[in-house]
């Protein structure tokens, strides 16, 4: 434990500029990953085990997208449409198919999708760890904010994950889709008796779903190694971010994956050989305290 | 009710039968066989995120075995590898070592394994008496230990601790030519990270007495991100920084340090850069970073090192690893002894081995010993250098000196009670 770090940094501009957006990058990129799984359970009441899987498509179409293209929005945009047409092909072939049967069958069939999906990025890429690069346009010296040091690509990504955040919230609440999708996920029989097509609803929410982890999976991509099973890790720590916010809950998505963020960067200063502990430490204080995570809601 | 037992031959004896039948018309054919072949069973990481190593490995192994056939096999017997995935999981790194001899007849092993996985294998080496050379693992204890020593096993990987010794002289020599008195340390949260750099910096202090470190760092292995390590390094402001981050981590980690521009802030000292499985890949990798050498083909400047590098080159459309360099060694080694024994019997084989020296691309000064008190691998070629960001990547290696390195390792071994 290093309580004097910690205090000395919570005590100067410079080091809680820097921590602060340190931590709001990992949130982010984690928010990106937890609310597609978070949304799929919402709406489709399944918990999407290979999630973590569109996270590293992601990162691979934008990797080649990249390499073909040498265009950085160009790989972004590959890196999330692509996710989004697995994600539907996925939902129309095979998960659809098990809505009806029990937890573990919904789990088989995801676990199974893992370990091929992984293989799969294994024929076409290699084995080998890979790396992106970061573009040439962010290849320019951090900024010095308040004595803090702030890459521009990092504000970038914040930008990117923030703007996806208030279009989905917005869009959710608000449009007529967003009430539709809702609508089934509160009453799917009720909706389908409307005439609306809920195997479309459910297919374009497993679309969405991957392709904002697929989304952060292309962002991540110029900073991070590609790997065969690299959604791996991402996947738990999605997993802890919609317990503490909530199943279901996209604003408990979003909070809970900046208090994890936060709990890294600053949690590393303060207690250097605990950080991952502080983080579950969080989520069993969650959990007893509020089962349901802390936006989520009874179940009814 | 009971069963009746039908009249006629049972279906138990008659497989008993065919199997009795089989058994007399296969084994002379096994007999011939195995005077003409000898199997060399080899469990290595195939599968999973180290398998670029494990690949590497088999590359190297094969490159080597072909040359020993073409040159008449080991003691006039063909080799046939039979080389299987562990998937770098200890328990099945023993399993397959162990079926490889009783279920495949190998008689001899090459143990292409990470240190995990190595000290398993080491246990079925005892409990079998097969020979076997660990390829792969660098944990000193291994041969250092004598708790560990048998006559049948060798190592052909170099050693953490020689790593430590070179590395930390080289380290505390810029360090007093530059001043650099206040030091961090990143590396991964394992046996290995733990060990290497308290070995490090155990060698830095000594050498430079004034460094002091002042931030440690130990994010988990294969961990994706490492910002918050990044900013945490930055905070503490060190003057230097050490780390034996390694593969994909460790490109990770230049890739989220460069865009904090923190290479630019202190010298930085990371021991498995100059590998080419990790310079090939990062795409802005910063200019002076120091490494130890891994395997780089010009280091030793020879053309036998350049050569043989090109040739793994020409063959896998790719440059070797660190561990390529050391199974290869472990080929050359056998099919020494084997001349000197003129035999590829195990037990013979371990008896000429033991103290010989040979000619070979990675020696130091063109030769490495397997040290016959401890079977390990002595003399090979190590230093460290700095990087560029384009081949030769890096142009210039400090070799390191080896009588510094045996006097140290002596005083070493003393320390820890194992002599």
């Amino acid at each position: 434990m290093d309580l004097d770090a910690l205090v000395g940094c919570l005590s100067s501009s410079a080091c809680l500029v820097t921590q602060t957006t340190s931590g709001l990058i990992i949130g982010m990129l984690l928010f990106l990953v937890a609310v597609g799984l978070t949304l799929i359970f919402g709406v489709l009441k399944v918990v999407n085990f290979s999630h973590g899987a569109f996270y590293m498509f992601g990162a691979y179409f934008a990797m080649t997208a990249y390499q073909l293209t040498g265009s950085f929005a160009l790989a972004v945009l590959a890196g999330a449409a692509g996710t989004a047409v697995l994600g539907l092909i996925f939902e129309r072939v095979f998960m659809s198919r098990v809505y009806g049967a029990d937890v573990l069958m919904q789990l088989l069939v995801c676990y199974a999708f893992v370990l091929i999906f992984d293989d799969v990025v294994r024929i076409i890429w290699g084995p080998e760890f890979k790396s992106m690069g970061m573009p040439a346009a962010f290849q320019v010296m951090p900024l010095f904010i308040a004595g803090g040091v702030v890459p521009p690509y990092y504000l970038l990504l914040i930008g990117v994950a923030l703007a996806a955040a208030i279009v989905l919230g917005i869009g959710l609440s608000r449009s007529r889709i967003g009430k539709v999708i809702r609508a089934a996920a509160h009453n799917p029989g009720m909706v389908s008796a409307l005439g609306i097509n809920t195997g479309l609803i459910y297919g374009g929410v497993f679309a969405l779903g991957g392709m904002l982890a697929g989304l952060a999976g292309a962002l991540a991509a110029p900073v991070r190694s590609l790997t065969p099973g690299m959604g791996f890790s991402v996947l738990i720590e999605s997993f802890i971010v919609t317990v503490i916010g909530g199943m279901g809950s996209i604003l408990g998505a979003l909070i809970g994956a900046l208090l994890l963020g936060l709990i890294r960067s600053f949690g590393s200063l303060g207690f250097p050989l605990f950080t991952e502990g502080l983080m579950y430490l969080f989520m069993v204080i969650v959990l007893v305290s509020k089962p349901t995570g802390l936006f989520g809601k009874e179940a009814a | 009710m009971t069963r009746t037992r039908r009249p006629g031959i049972s279906r138990r004896s008659t497989l008993a039968l065919m199997g009795a039948g089989a058994m007399t018309v296969a084994a002379p054919w096994v007999a011939r066989a195995q005077a003409k072949t000898i199997k060399i069973g080899m469990p290595t990481i195939l599968s999973g995120r180290v398998a670029q190593l494990g690949t590497s490995s088999r590359n190297a192994v094969m490159l080597e075995v072909e040359k020993v056939n073409a040159a008449g096999g080991l003691a006039g017997r063909q080799i046939e590898m039979v080389i299987r995935d562990s998937k770098g999981q200890p328990q099945e790194a023993a399993r397959v070592a162990r079926e490889l001899v009783n279920t495949d007849g190998c008689e001899l092993l090459i143990d292409a394994e990470a240190s995990s996985g190595a000290f398993a294998v080491h246990e079925v080496a005892r409990d079998l008496g097969v020979f076997c050379i660990h390829t792969n693992s660098e944990t000193s204890a291994l041969t250092a230990d004598p708790k560990q020593h048998i006559p049948n096993a060798f190592r052909t990987a170099r050693q953490g601790v020689h790593d430590s010794i070179v590395g930390g002289s080289y380290a505390a020599a810029i360090a007093k030519a530059k001043g650099l008195k206040k030091w961090a340390t990143c590396s991964p949260d394992y046996a290995y990270g733990r060990d290497t750099t308290a070995e490090f910096t155990l060698y830095l202090k000594r050498f430079a007495p004034d460094v002091e470190i002042i931030s440690e760092s130990w994010p988990k292995l294969f961990q994706p991100d490492y910002t918050e390590v990044v900013t945490k390094i930055l905070q503490a402001k060190p003057q230097a920084l050490y780390s034996c981050l390694w593969g994909g981590d460790l490109t990770s980690y230049i890739d989220q340090a460069n865009i904090y521009a923190m290479f630019g802030q202190m010298e930085v000292f990371a021991v498995n850069m100059a590998d080419y499985t990790a310079l090939t890949v990062v795409k802005n990798l910063p200019k002076g970073i120091h490494s130890g050498n891994r395997y780089i083909k010009t280091f030793p400047a020879t053309p036998e090192n350049a050569a043989w590098g090109d040739a793994y080159k020409a063959k896998y459309n790719e440059y070797p690893t660190n561990w390529s360099w050391e199974n290869a060694t472990a080929v050359m080694l056998m099919a020494e002894a084997a001349k000197k024994a003129n035999a590829a019997d195990g037990k013979k084989l371990a008896e000429a081995l033991a103290g010989l020296t040979i000619k070979c691309p990675f020696g130091a000064d063109g030769t490495v010993t397997m040290r016959a008190e401890d079977h390990t691998l002595v003399g090979y070629a190590i230093g460290w250098g700095t990087t560029i960001p384009q081949e030769p990547y890096v142009p210039e290696v400090k070799a390191g000196d080896w009588k510094t390195i045996f006097e140290l390792e002596a005083e070493w071994k003393k320390s820890k009670g194992y002599t």
